[in-house]
């Protein structure tokens, strides 16, 4: 059975290789966008801080995905599926024959349409080429504007901090990371970076990048201009699905999958973040790694093979301050808060009718596991209300 | 070390105690009611020298004053007074708190001076009833037997007493002898199963009101026996109608039996038989009992009232009260109101009995009184109807208060305060139960501007003209007054005489060691007496309100352990504190739908008030019990008296503060919580709040209210904000549970908890967190849970003096102590005061399966 793999990120990397293993005589071929080697993109912000170089990122050596019986093929885009043929056509025009094939192609960084926005200097944050733009203009003593306060926009701003700029975040809400923090917590962790030189303009919408031949500032809709000697664009990612809407698969925000991780056509899977499960797009890196080991197992013939999602995580260490948040924090739901103003210590529970539903930790983190679990389990909290926020150590023991 | 002998402040016992300078406190031994044991308030006392929230400097309308402007306004007030109304229109309202040497004062300023009756006491509420069964039993107010009746007694019968929480120290003289005699037996006359029924031989739970039942029943069972009298009026005695006392026929067959054949009979009697609508009555039923048996005056023997305040029988000495006139002179005999007349250079002399307490409030509650003058109490918490005392304190336009402490409900109300000496600084003497008259003797110095009361009436009767009548240079010169007035027409049938006094030197008045009345030559003290008595003919009475449908449950009150009146003394110490922190109301579980924990309102309709509702199996059916103590200071709507009627005896004007039909209802809030601070921050916190000092600084407040809890929290919290603050705060809108501490520097500030039922977190841990000066990272994180996550569970504090929770008592009994001393000697518990000893035997005679569990 040939299987091709389209995308060498972590979701599509992880399925290759599983498949590789777990389906005797299958032909696997990896096919990499990019010309680098399988790396891991979550650690992008330790090159960008200098806490790792290249080679530290590399997840999957040539000879050891050779020896898993991968077939990586580097450099590789795809420009067209067809599927009547069970084919797809390379951006170098090579037509290579599936049996099965895996959409994981990963998503975009979203550019805002603004004016300037194409000057030299002005540069996303998704790969490894955007952060070797990066590093090569990040001058010490530089400035920099990182438009987008989400988890990539500060890991940016705090690599660049690293690299000694001088980092103006402009978000357009009251507080940054707003999906995975709550106005508390978010205040808390603008606080803290505040306190590492990066400034915040929020909220604030960026209205135009300015500068003549090369960025120059960013000017603000209250008119206020930052200038900048780089500007970085973090606000948001867009699945890559147009490659599957152009085969004529359903699309939604993303490629449209089963519980199996089957698109509409059943030769073809997608899966991490190009993928939509049931209405919704993952963003991270577990969620998309299970994803990938359901598709595995739906190939391999497995007909149990279900992908159920659980509540998302992410955590973040910036600055020495962990910050952990899961589930759903934006909804309708009851709170329940825990604030110290001392320790920088800080949690918010989400709950909605008798069940924890979502999570924000800030400082202390020792608990996301417990969270984690009562999040995924269900479980009625009612009868631990008064004591849940204190975390598992308070908690009875079961009898 | 030299050591100050002097007297306690608190019950009518009257023990010595010796304070050393540094204000250590410990018994005398050598005074003749305690031989050196005290009560866990006695021993406490030491803690309460330093009182905050004294009253220092005289204040007129709000504004501190001169102590000359401040005497001129008081003589003003009551000469307008007069002036307006006649003597009729000022009245004094005095207390048992002061000294026989303040009291006679008082009583020669109101019916020499202002020549009126209207002087009362607080005594009214207390043992009004026992004076006036004694004068109508022997004609004149005197209690025949001397405490080593009590020891000496084959049968104790104590009526309407809970001794062990009350007159603890008496108590233990009993328990003592019981122990060496065991032969001895003790009777509990009582509604409630009391403290005291552990270690008595019988309880007899006589229905509310039945006391006099009993004792007409027993009457006539002696009748019956054989025994007779020819003391006069036993025939209408026989035939007065008995009325239901509600004790089984076995039970009461047992009592009459051991009555009936121990010649060493004493019967106690206290309060719960004198604040009846029948008190009188019931003294004059007791007492007949034990004329026809033959008892009085007898070792061992004898009708025995123990008075509540350690100088309730000196006020009566002086006749201090509005049916009283001095010395024991009686109205009735016109030699003797001129002799007095004459004494005192008063030619208008009062002129015959004045309003009693009860009717003096409803004369000012009418705008009858223009002038009042109450000093060392607080009748705007302690008189039934409350709420109309308040009213009628408020419409007094010259209101005076004399206290020591800022601290009364009553003070806030006056237009004149002047600032008292308090125990421990004032000189003089008091009576005890036994009429053994002893000296409190001052040890401090006067602090700010206080006075002793005697100079504030002195230089107010100077104001009004009567200078040369209250010339006195100090307590001793007023004493040898006093003295003096006991001989004044004699001879006559008489037992109170102090003529072996009149002639005290003020040396030996500085030294007087106690001594017993009735004193006829110097030196030689009283003993026993056995006066002529005739029997009274008491028809039982119900009494005055019955329960009906809409209030159909008895309320009963009373006294806790380790508080005295209204707490403006004890209510400072923690660890008086720590027995018995919140109001609570008792009552039996069947009788009530409403949960243990939760706020409940008495209701009468005179009133309600709003109280921790703990259910308790050793209640009678169809009662409940409510502590008297707490008051706006304390618990603004627990006040207990607001609900309590006015009803009183018709002999004694006592009122009926121990039945007050009442219904139980829920008192629906909408938040419960505490507050814990290092301040005390009133008690208009909440609209249900009870404060308590939990040590260190830290006060704490047991709150709750109707508002949103939400909305209380951020109120609340304003009042904790400080430019230093630092919070760690819990917020679960939706669960309406909202927590918060402060702390500065890490050193805990305040704790505030706020939660939908009263189930919150103990406060000790807490409490104990106050202490440290700094809140660890461990301890920090579960502050808002409330509880250390490896600590030991919370258990109430048993033994005050040592500190002894009940678990700690679990433990040595699980361990295999078996009696009381193996208690002690494996805790302490019990080995100090002793006051918590019936509660240690309650637990010994559980079976140790039915000990509660260590959670």
């Amino acid at each position: 059975m040939r299987v091709l793999v389209i995308g060498a990120g972590p979701a599509g990397t992880r399925c290759a290789t599983r498949l590789a293993a777990r389906v005797p005589g299958a032909e696997v071929t990896l096919l990499g966008a990019e010309a680098a080697l399988p790396y891991d993109r979550v650690r992008l912000s330790q090159l960008l801080t200098g806490e790792s170089d290249i080679p530290g990122l590399i997840t999957h050596e040539l000879a050891a995905l050779a020896a898993a019986g991968v077939r990586f093929r580097p450099g590789t885009a795809v420009a067209a599926i067809d599927r009547a043929a069970r084919a797809v056509r390379t951006a170098r025009g090579e037509v290579l024959a599936y049996d099965r094939l895996v959409l994981a192609l990963g998503s975009s960084a979203l550019r805002l349409p603004l004016p300037g926005g194409d000057l030299p200097g002005v540069l996303a944050y998704r790969d490894l080429d955007d952060v070797r733009a990066m590093l090569r203009l990040a001058a010490p003593g530089g400035r920099a504007v990182v438009i987008g306060g989400g988890l990539l926009g500060l890991e940016a701003a705090v690599g660049l901090a690293a690299r000694g700029q001088r980092v103006t975040v402009v978000h357009a809400l009251d507080w940054p990371m707003e999906r995975q923090l709550d106005r508390v917590a978010g205040g808390l962790l603008a606080g803290r970076l505040g306190g590492r030189g990066i400034a915040f303009a929020m909220p604030a919408k960026t209205m135009a990048i300015e500068g003549t031949g090369q960025v120059e500032a960013v000017r603000l809709d209250d008119g206020r201009a930052l200038p900048a000697d780089l500007v970085v664009q973090a606000v948001g990612v867009r699945p890559n699905a147009a490659l599957a809407a152009a085969a004529g698969l359903p699309v939604g925000r993303g490629i449209v999958v089963d519980d199996a991780m089957r698109t509409a056509d059943p030769a073809i899977y997608a899966i991490g973040e190009c993928a939509e499960h049931a209405g919704r797009t993952i963003g991270l890196v577990a969620p998309a790694l299970q994803q990938a080991e359901v598709a595995v197992q739906s190939i391999a013939g497995e007909a149990a093979a279900r992908w159920r999602p659980a509540a998302d995580a992410a955590a973040l260490k910036v600055s020495g301050t962990a910050v952990w948040s899961a589930g759903d924090i934006a909804g309708e739901a009851e709170a329940i808060t825990l604030h110290d103003d001392d320790a920088e210590h800080y949690r918010r529970l989400f709950l909605r009718e008798d069940r924890l539903v979502g999570c924000v930790l800030y400082g202390d983190t020792a608990d996301a596991g417990y969270y984690l679990d009562l999040i995924g389990s269900g479980r009625p909290v009612a009868p631990i209300r008064h004591s849940l926020v204190f975390g598992a150590a308070l908690q009875p023991v079961a009898a | 070390m030299t050591e100050t002998r002097t007297t306690c402040p608190y019950c009518g016992v009257g023990c010595g105690v010796l304070v050393d300078a540094k204000g250590a406190v410990r018994g005398d031994p050598d005074h003749p009611a305690n031989a050196g044991r005290l009560c866990s308030k006695g021993t406490a006392l030491g803690e309460t020298l330093d009182q905050p929230g004294r009253l220092l400097h005289p204040e007129v309308d709000g504004k501190r004053a001169s102590w000359e402007a401040a005497l001129d306004a008081v003589a003003e007030g009551f000469r307008s007074a007069l002036a307006a109304g006649g003597p009729e229109a000022v009245a004094l309202y005095v207390s048992g708190q002061l000294l026989t040497e303040d009291y006679y004062a008082a009583n020669k300023l109101a019916k020499g001076v202002l020549g009126t009756g209207n002087i009362d006491s607080n005594s009214r509420l207390c043992m009004a009833s026992a004076v006036a069964g004694h004068r109508r039993a022997f004609g004149e107010d005197l209690v025949p037997g001397i405490y080593e009746d009590l020891e000496q007694a084959d049968l104790l019968v104590l009526v309407g007493s809970n001794l062990a929480w009350c007159h603890p120290v008496l108590h233990q003289r009993v328990l003592a002898a019981k122990a060496a005699r065991p032969a001895m037996r003790i009777v509990v006359v009582d509604p409630r199963r009391t403290a005291t029924c552990e270690g008595a031989d019988l309880h007899l739970a006589v229905a509310p009101g039945g006391d006099v039942a009993l004792f007409n029943t027993l009457l006539r069972a002696l009748h019956a026996r054989g025994m007779r009298s020819d003391a006069p009026g036993l025939e209408a005695a026989l035939a007065a109608p008995l009325g239901p006392h509600g004790i089984p026929p076995a039970a009461l067959g047992t009592f009459l039996d051991w009555f009936a054949t121990t010649p060493r009979t004493v019967t106690l009697f206290s309060q719960g038989a004198n604040q009846s609508s029948a008190g009188t009555d019931k003294a004059n039923a007791i007492i007949n009992c034990h004329l026809l048996a033959g008892h009085i005056g007898q070792p061992g023997a004898g009708p025995f009232s123990v008075t509540g305040q350690p100088n309730a029988m000196g006020g009566r000495e002086v006749g201090a009260l509005a049916n009283m006139l001095a010395g024991h002179l009686d109205w009735s005999v016109p030699a003797e109101v001129a002799a007095l007349s004459a004494f005192w250079q008063a030619p208008k002399l009062a002129s015959g009995p004045g309003l009693k307490a009860v009717e003096l409030f409803r004369a000012a509650a009418a705008g009858r009184i223009g002038a009042l003058w109450v000093m060392a109490t607080n009748p705007a918490v302690s008189l039934p109807e409350a709420a109309t005392v308040r009213a009628a304190l408020r419409r007094v336009p010259c209101l005076v208060v004399s206290d020591c402490t800022r601290d009364s409900d009553t003070l806030a109300l006056a237009r004149i305060r002047l600032p008292a000496l308090g125990w421990g600084e004032k000189d003089g003497t008091v009576t005890n139960s036994e009429r053994v008259i002893s000296r409190q003797r001052g040890f401090r110095p006067w602090p700010g501007e206080a006075r002793p009361d005697w100079w504030m009436i002195a230089e107010v009767a100077a104001r009004l003209g009567w200078a040369a009548q209250f010339a006195w240079d100090g307590p001793a010169a007023i004493f040898r007054e006093h003295a003096a007035v006991t001989t004044l027409a004699r001879p006559a049938p008489r037992a109170f005489d102090l003529t072996g006094l009149a002639g005290l030197s003020d040396a030996a008045y500085a030294s007087l060691a106690p001594i017993r009345w009735p004193v006829l030559r110097p030196g030689v003290p009283g003993g026993r007496l056995a006066p002529a008595a005739r029997f009274v003919a008491t028809a039982f009475r119900p009494p005055a309100a019955a329960p009906d449908a809409a209030y159909p449950l008895r309320l009963l009150t009373g006294r806790l352990r380790d508080q005295w009146h209204t707490m403006t003394r004890t209510g400072l110490v923690p660890r008086l504190m720590a027995h018995a922190p919140e109001p609570v109301l008792a009552i039996h579980p069947d009788d009530t739908a409403l949960a243990d924990g939760g706020l409940a309102a008495v209701e009468s309709p005179h009133g309600r008030a709003v109280l921790r509702l703990r259910h308790d199996p050793s209640l009678p059916r169809g009662a409940c019990f409510a502590p008297m103590h707490w008051t706006d200071r304390f618990a603004p709507a627990a006040r207990i008296n607001a609900a309590v009627n006015a009803a009183v005896d018709p002999v004694s004007g006592q009122p009926e503060l121990k039945h007050t039909p009442v219904r139980v209802v829920p008192a629906p809030m909408r938040w419960h919580g505490f507050l814990l601070a290092r301040q005390r921050l009133g008690a208009d916190l909440a609209p249900w709040c009870a404060l308590l000092p939990a040590g260190g600084e830290v006060w704490r407040h047991e709150l709750a209210g109707t508002e949103a809890p939400a909305a209380a929290f951020a109120r609340l919290r304003a009042r904790l904000l400080g430019p230093e603050a630092r919070w760690v705060v819990l917020e679960d809108l939706a669960g309406d549970t909202h927590r918060a501490a402060r702390l500065a520097n890490g050193r805990l500030d305040a704790v505030l908890f706020l939660g939908p039922t009263p189930a919150l977190p103990p406060r000790d841990w807490l409490v104990s967190l106050f202490a440290r000066d700094q809140i660890g990272s461990a301890a920090r994180r579960t502050l808002l849970a409330g509880i250390a996550s490896d600590a030991p569970p919370p258990s109430p504090t048993l033994c005050v003096c040592h500190g002894v929770t009940e678990a700690k008592v679990c433990q040595a009994l699980r361990a295999g102590a078996k009696t009381l001393a193996a208690i002690g000697a494996a805790t302490g518990a019990g080995t100090g005061c002793g006051s918590c000893r019936p509660e240690l035997s309650a637990l010994l005679t559980r079976m140790p399966e039915r000990l509660p569990e260590p959670a």
